[in-house]
């Protein structure tokens, strides 16, 4: 889309930009690498003595003092400069539009950025808007231009203060280990961070959605048309958020699912576990693992394709009417999607079990399936649980089957051979397509992911509690 | 005394109780052997209808056309702009001289892709000297066409109730007769993008697409997960929060995909602005999502490698730091590497999180690199399962045989590094 207005400001392309800087900062960081390290070895052999540190610590010491400050004043040059920019373009706007509403001016902000970018504009190019557009390239170009030389600046002093300091007695190797430690320290609270903002990006959207529609409406209320008219003289529905035909949908869809996963999963378990010669269970389960590692996507186009068809005309034969977007061909489905799921964590549970136990059982004459379903499996039974509850959780959450084979309007209704639709197939079709951010429409799809996480979040701490527990236990 | 104590268990009663507890051990045992082989079933079906359905997908029906670039058709200064419809039409009507009303040469259009002008537009176009002159050249033909050919139509259906016409049937049997209709194979569908038109959609885009965005997958995930496991494994104290951590890895590797979609969305298109549809924000979203994983794997093989190595190179002297980088790390590699390859498999069979940040459209264009729109491979399959074209159905089932095919292959990488270079102690 880089045709029609063309890029008619000399303009830093942002990719462009970081890119550059990236190959300088890391070519100045190499440099610094190697002549750090050439130069410890050249002090050790001329004053032969011992160094303190290593050459390559020395190296490290040098590359880490001009090109740590050189990212951190970058980054936040950026930050600061994108925060003065937006200020400075409100201060320099026409007075009705800096009046205008929040989305109005946010709107008129982002197309001066796409344009000044080359982009299309999605509101009418205005004289007003080609103003703010060059404006913002040139404030934008700035702003690079400053990071970019404070960061080269910076990193060249680093630079020349780090190889002075250079000597036999230098102590390179604490420094370097410290940072090295705190980069590890960031990578690990990266996924704390992930955590949050998960939390945080469902929650806020979430609050904004409660804010139009009542929890109470949504948690309890049994209408779901979520198809707000997109112009104010439109005729049709003003959109109900009433959420419980889709917990329903997605309890029965769960339901099946697990109907199917549970028995099998847990069986073939059994016979893995506790019958299965050692070199049957090696050709077996990887069969379990390709069933495993099959692409939900391909379940759902296997559903879709031809269990729906099937079960509709198994359904045809004996007089029942079976929607071709059933409940049961969707969880069905599902339910050959977790047996490995099940059969795998039910698998540990079971080897989980001391053989003294199943050595007492026989010594006293049971035969092995009095064995199994009167002494292991009570044994494992917290572990089958909880691996039971994962696979719940992990039904819940399954999207691409339900997208593709369950339905998509909502349905309250107890029978399974009727179309349903679930948590997930809303979230899908809410967002998918052209979306307004601030219509309760695509809201509703987070506060719908709020539900789903506190669910599956809940199942799964309980769950991996208890595995935990007993993986203890063994070791 | 001792006689009826014996008898309990020597009886006629015992022995039916016993055969009755032999019967129930052997019924138990076979039942648990039945429900693996359900499992196994289920497995064969599943494969099994996808291939019997997608083999043909893989082949394109091409005809025969003799094609005359008559001067008034086509003007050699700008041979671009030529009548290349009635150009075709002309080469049918030299096979069906029949058809020279407009409707049958309506029909007569029919039988030919929109590829197959685009071949004969592009032959003259290559070679302007070909005007005037009269070639022979192999062209894919019409989706339905392509159908009849394979077998998918139903020739003793009723007219109305068929794709294809009684007329059009009985031309294609004709060119069928003269050796003009061949099945090849369709090496365009590996190399070209999406198209509204089955026999011209091709899965290149979106292997482009799955490739641009697994390598910023891998690139963010890997060291990052690597990093983060080796401070939780070698060198966290074991306080609190790193407890926290843990808890909180574990239960992430548990969340629903979908949920790393709307984060996704709300974070890297909402918050930072990046572009939808690329593979840059796809791979972002997916490398959280498998960074639990990354991390959990890593970490078990860092749990392999044993103390006495740790021990033996603090014992000579070298720094925690030197310990794991220069011992610990290198012998883990392999399993670190399998698990990084596993943790590439589930990214690259991932779907639904692509759908909340508009990897879902269509894109007919290759990517180029990864800040420009695309899709991934399963999102095409998505796609390509929603589309009503009894062509598509083929097409998706081919593609699915691809993205299988992917896996497979990763998968054999992982098991093959595993049991080539792990050591065992």
């Amino acid at each position: 889309m880089k045709a029609g207005s063309g890029s008619f400001f000399w303009n830093v392309d942002i990719a462009v930009s970081l890119t550059f800087f990236t190959i300088l900062l890391l070519g100045l960081a190499c440099i610094g690498f190697f002549m750090g390290r050439r130069r410890a070895t050249v002090l050790a052999d001329t004053q032969s003595a011992a160094l303190h540190s290593r050459p390559v610590y020395h190296g490290w010491y040098v590359a880490l003092a001009c090109g740590l400050p050189a990212v951190v004043i970058w980054i936040t040059a950026l930050v600061v400069g994108d925060q003065l920019i937006e200020s400075t373009m409100i201060a320099s706007l026409p007075q009705d539009i800096r009046d205008a509403s929040g989305p109005v001016l946010n709107r008129f902000l982002a197309d001066a950025e796409t344009l000044a970018g080359g982009g299309q504009p999605t509101i009418e190019i205005t004289p007003e808007l080609e103003a703010a557009a060059r404006r913002f390239g040139n404030l934008r170009t700035l702003e690079h231009w400053i990071g970019f030389a404070g960061a080269l600046g910076l990193g060249l002093i680093g630079f020349g203060l780090a190889y002075r300091r250079l000597s036999v007695a230098l102590r390179a190797r604490q420094p370097v280990e410290r940072a090295l430690m705190v980069v590890l320290l960031l990578a690990a609270a990266l996924s704390i961070l992930t955590t949050v903002g998960i939390v945080f990006s469902v929650l806020f959207e979430s609050i904004r959605f409660f804010s139009q529609v009542p929890i109470f409406e949504f948690l309890f209320g049994l209408q779901w048309s979520p198809q707000i008219a997109l112009r104010s003289d439109q005729v049709g529905s003003s959109g109900a958020f009433g959420a419980v035909p889709l917990f329903v949908g997605t309890l029965m869809v769960t339901f099946i699912a697990m109907l199917v996963a549970a028995p099998i999963g847990l069986m073939s378990a059994v016979y893995l576990a506790e019958y299965a010669h050692p070199r049957f269970r090696a050709g077996a389960k990887p069969m379990l693992e390709i069933l495993a590692g099959v692409p939900t996507v391909v379940y759902g186009f296997f559903a879709a394709l031809v269990v729906a068809p099937a079960l509709r005309d198994a359904g045809a034969s004996i007089g029942l009417s079976v929607a071709s977007e059933s409940a049961v061909a969707a969880g069905s489905v599902m339910g050959i999607m977790i047996i490995p799921f099940v059969s795998s964590l039910a698998d540990d549970a079971l080897a989980a079990v001391p053989n003294s136990l199943r050595d007492a059982s026989l010594g006293l004459g049971a035969t092995q399936q009095e064995t199994i379903t009167r002494v292991v499996l009570p044994a494992a039974l917290p572990g089958i649980v909880a691996g039971l509850l994962l696979a719940v959780s992990r039904a819940i959450g399954e999207t691409m089957i339900v997208v593709m084979a369950a339905g998509l309007a909502a349905n309250l209704t107890a029978n399974p051979l009727e179309a349903v639709t679930t948590v997930t197939v809303q979230i899908v079709t809410l967002l998918v397509g052209d979306q307004e951010f601030d219509s309760a429409k695509t809201l509703a799809a987070f506060a719908l992911g709020l539900v789903l996480f506190i669910i599956t979040l809940g199942l799964n701490v309980v769950a991996l509690r208890v595995v935990q527990k007993y993986r203890e236990k063994v070791d | 005394m001792a006689d009826t104590t014996f008898a309990i268990h020597s009886g006629p009663a015992a022995q039916a109780r016993l055969r009755k507890r032999y019967a129930r051990e052997r019924r138990f045992k076979l039942m648990c052997l039945a429900a693996l082989g359900v499992a196994a079933i289920f497995l064969v079906v599943l494969i099994g209808s996808i291939v019997s359905r997608g083999w043909s997908g893989f082949l394109v029906t091409q005809m025969e056309l003799t094609v005359t670039y008559s001067p008034e058709m086509v003007d050699a200064s700008n041979p671009a702009d030529g009548n290349f419809r009635m150009i075709v039409v002309e080469a049918l009507q030299k096979e069906f001289p029949e058809a020279t009303d407009h409707s049958s040469m309506r029909a007569l259009l029919g039988l030919v892709s929109n590829g197959g002008f685009l071949a004969v537009r592009n032959a003259v176009v290559d070679d302007p000297s070909l005007v005037g002159q009269t070639v022979t050249m192999w062209v894919s033909a019409a989706s339905d066409i392509d159908m009849l050919n394979k077998g998918y139509v139903d020739r003793t259906a009723p007219e109305e109730l068929r794709r294809v016409d009684d007329q059009t049937m009985a031309w294609v049997d004709k060119l069928e007769a003269d050796g003009r209709i061949r099945t090849g194979f369709n090496w365009d569908f590996f190399t070209t993008g999406d198209s509204r038109e089955p026999e011209l959609a091709g899965i290149g885009g979106a292997i482009l697409g799955s490739f641009w965005m697994l390598l910023v997958t891998f690139l963010v995930s890997f060291p990052t997960g690597v990093a983060a496991a080796v401070y939780l494994e070698e060198f966290a104290p074991k306080r609190r929060w790193v407890d926290i951590i843990e808890v909180n890895i574990n239960n992430l590797a548990a969340v629903p995909s979908i949920v790393f979609g709307l984060l996704g969305l709300a974070v890297f298109l909402n918050l930072m602005h990046l572009p939808r549809s690329a593979p840059l924000v796809g791979g972002l979203t997916l490398a959280l999502m498998t960074l639990p994983t990354i991390i959990i794997t890593t970490r078990a093989a860092l749990k392999g490698v044993p103390p006495s190595i740790r021990e033996a190179a603090l014992g000579i002297g070298a720094s925690p730091v030197q310990v794991v980088s220069h011992h610990v790390l290198p012998l883990a590699l392999p399993r670190l590497l399998t698990g990084a390859i596993i943790g590439m498999a589930q990214a690259l069979g991932e779907t639904a999180p692509l759908l909340m940040i508009g990897m879902v459209a269509f894109i007919v264009d290759l990517p180029s690199g990864p800040l420009d729109a695309a899709t991934a491979l399963p999102v095409q399959i998505f796609l390509w399962a929603d589309s009503p074209e009894r062509g598509f159905v083929e097409k998706t089932s081919a593609a699915i045989m691809v993205l299988l095919g992917f896996l497979v292959v990763m998968n054999g990488i992982a098991v093959f590094l595993r049991q080539r270079f792990e050591v065992r102690w």
